[in-house]
């Protein structure tokens, strides 16, 4: 294991992406720690802010317009907001890397596997070509993959799902980073292939002493994997804590919810348990509890903002006036 | 089943030609060998594999989507393996399908009621506009969906809505069977539930026939009174769900079962890797022989038929239990 000094911090981050030409807030005050060696997930229906709270953590969502308006972002202590470009193009892919959901389109269809993977470490490294090469083949080694002078040589339209999220996983290493965001790594795979590219993210992460962070809509993956979990509607936290809190004791009803949806927990036969209504979209959030309006919980006492705090114990902390109730 | 089967498949091949410019260096590919199936009158018959098993070119072929190379198609009791697309047309109202993604199986340009109403152009010409529309109400609320929405466009949607009109623009012409390629797996987990829910509310109320391709075994487990298991574009194991859930006899259908994801951290166990990682198929005997934990030297010998017991193997686990 190496040495890494520092988190990954998001602290009290409010984004806004643009609607018809105007700024609609989309995340609220969130706030998040990434520490080396732990795995975080972050938890949350379609549109409830996820995938955008992770992609600002690179700053990727300025290129489509999401603003920041409030808050940091903190990597081992400096602001990424106050990187220059240059700074900003060595942090992307060297210190924290990413791994997104489509192994499909991830990767171009006109290089060959070798040069994406090696023109990452180049960049990262400053190889030459033959230092560079044998990198490339180690690392290929190291996600499971073989053959791997042969896969060099291949194009990604000759890869399995799987095969490509693995050098997806393998280019994400490259640079030997201190923190990898995951974006639905497994969401498009096969369940066999899902199991295999989990103990290879698990073992990695763990062999490297890597601070993950995992975006994703499936509990069932988070079960597998997480140390600490986040979950996300509307734009907010609504609950945080130790994966064994959440699992043993969901508080919040946002969560108590989503996890009842799964058929993997239902008795067969029978109607599945469904949250009404779908998430509000940006700039349709109440004042008060945003989920209030779905919930069979609400009260008139729901209108007013919820502190992110309203109940806690000692593993995890929900943005709820009526957990007692439900405990 | 007392009834005849709404759906029948015997002895269903298909295999796909190496053409083009790479006929000299390409191999055939036989995707889907030797599947026979019959479904029920309100009974959901499952076909669950992995990327590549034949599942989704089982699902094209019986909706005569694909030709067979051989076999036999019937829907109801009419052959229907060999139909010109002419004698096929007024026929098609009797088995439609749900895509997987609402996202790409709507036309973006056409008014949501005219998209449902598509299939009423085809197979009622003579109905009025006013007609029609009021079918089209009348189905998207079978669907959950309000008729107010009619006028709108598939973009005003959201994913959990825009099945829901691709599951009424197959329900409109009133079939008697509905083949579902993967509905649900592009969904989030809570909209999942309420379209699961809505198509076993839709199967009581209209005695429908459900051909359900999915990987989820969950899912399946909730919805499905029977599955067929399919590896290498060949039925490995068919039974009653409870049966086969609770005591698999095939290798690969206790490893898609122990794939499936857990429910509590609790759970976790130390994943080694690769477990056999991305092996290929084998050429001769049993085509899951080179992932198999039981495999033995006989099973480069098997012919990969579906036995009495309902599973292809020679050496099936969980007998004891059925014996």
């Amino acid at each position: 294991m190496r040495h890494t000094a520092g988190m990954l911090e998001i602290r009290d981050l409010a984004l806004s992406v643009s609607i018809n030409g105007k700024a609609v807030e989309a995340v609220s005050a969130v706030s998040l720690k990434l520490e080396p060696g732990r795995i975080l997930g972050l938890v949350g229906e379609s549109g409830c802010g996820k995938s955008l709270t992770a992609q600002s953590m690179l700053r990727l969502g300025e290129y489509q317009g999401v603003q920041r308006t409030a808050g940091d972002i903190l990597l081992d202590g400096q602001s990424i907001f106050s990187m220059q470009d240059e700074v900003l193009r060595r942090v992307r892919g060297g210190k924290v890397a990413m791994i997104f959901q489509e192994p499909m389109t991830a990767l171009n269809p006109v290089f060959s596997i070798g040069s994406q993977l090696t023109e990452v470490i180049r960049l990262h490294l400053l190889l030459d070509k033959a230092q560079a090469k044998a990198r490339a083949l180690s690392l290929l080694a190291d996600v499971g993959l073989q053959d791997a002078e042969v896969l060099l040589r291949q194009y990604p339209d000759a890869l399995s799902g799987g095969m490509r999220q693995r050098v997806l996983i393998a280019m994400a290493m490259a640079a030997d980073p201190d923190y990898i965001i995951a974006d639905e790594p497994t969401t498009a795979l096969d369940v066999s292939v899902q199991k295999r590219i989990i103990a290879l993210l698990r073992g990695l992460q763990r062999e490297r002493g890597l601070g993950l962070m995992l975006v994703t809509h499936d509990f069932g993956l988070v079960a597998e994997m997480c140390d600490d979990v986040a979950v996300m509607y509307a734009g907010q936290i609504v609950e945080a804590g130790s994966v064994k809190a959440i699992f043993d004791q969901p508080a919040h009803p946002y969560t108590r919810a989503l996890m009842g949806c799964r058929p993997e927990v239902s008795e067969t036969g029978g109607a599945l348990p469904v949250i009404p209504g779908q998430v509000p979209a940006p700039g349709h959030w109440s004042h008060g509890c945003r989920f209030s309006a779905r919930c069979s919980l609400a009260t008139d006492e729901c209108n007013a903002p919820v502190a992110p705090e309203a109940w806690s114990d000692a593993q995890h902390v929900a943005r709820c006036i009526h957990v007692p109730e439900v405990l | 089943m007392s009834s005849d089967p709404v759906l029948k498949v015997r002895g269903l091949d298909k295999v796909f030609h190496a053409g083009g410019m790479f006929r000299a260096i390409g191999k055939d590919k036989r995707a889907v060998a030797e599947v026979s199936f019959d479904l029920h009158a309100g009974e959901t018959l499952a076909i669950v594999g992995e990327s590549g098993s034949g599942k989704s070119t089982t699902a094209r072929l019986v909706m005569r989507l694909l030709s067979a190379t051989s076999g036999q198609i019937y829907w109801n009791d009419t052959d229907v393996t060999s139909l010109s697309a002419g004698a096929l047309r007024p026929m098609r109202r009797h088995i439609q399908m749900v895509f997987q993604d609402p996202f790409a199986s709507l036309n973006p340009r056409m008014k949501v009621w005219q998209s449902v109403a598509e299939g009423l152009r085809v197979h009622q010409p003579g109905m009025s506009t006013k007609a029609r529309r009021d079918q089209v109400a009348e189905t998207m609320q079978l669907c959950g969906l309000d008729e107010s929405g009619m006028d709108r466009y598939p973009h005003q949607f959201s994913g959990g809505q825009r099945q829901r009109i691709g599951i009424a623009r197959a329900l409109i012409v009133e079939p008697k069977v509905l083949v579902l390629d993967e509905p649900v797996s592009a969904l989030d987990v809570s909209v999942q539930a309420q379209i699961l829910n809505l198509l076993k509310d839709i199967q009581e109320k209209r005695g429908l026939a459900y051909l359900f391709i999915s990987h989820d075994l969950s899912v399946v487990r909730h919805i499905a009174d029977r599955i067929a298991v399919m590896f290498g574009g060949r039925v490995v194991e068919h039974g009653d769900a409870a049966d086969v859930f609770a005591s698999p006899h095939h290798p690969y259908t206790q490893a898609l079962l122990q794939a499936r994801p857990i429910s509590h951290p609790d759970e976790r166990v130390t994943l080694t890797e690769p477990m056999g990682a991305d092996e290929g198929l084998a050429d001769t005997g049993c085509a899951f022989k080179p992932r198999c934990a039981y495999a033995k030297e006989d099973c480069a010998g098997f012919d990969n038929r579906l036995g009495e017991g309902g599973y292809a193997c020679l050496h099936p686990l969980n007998l004891s239990k059925h014996a």
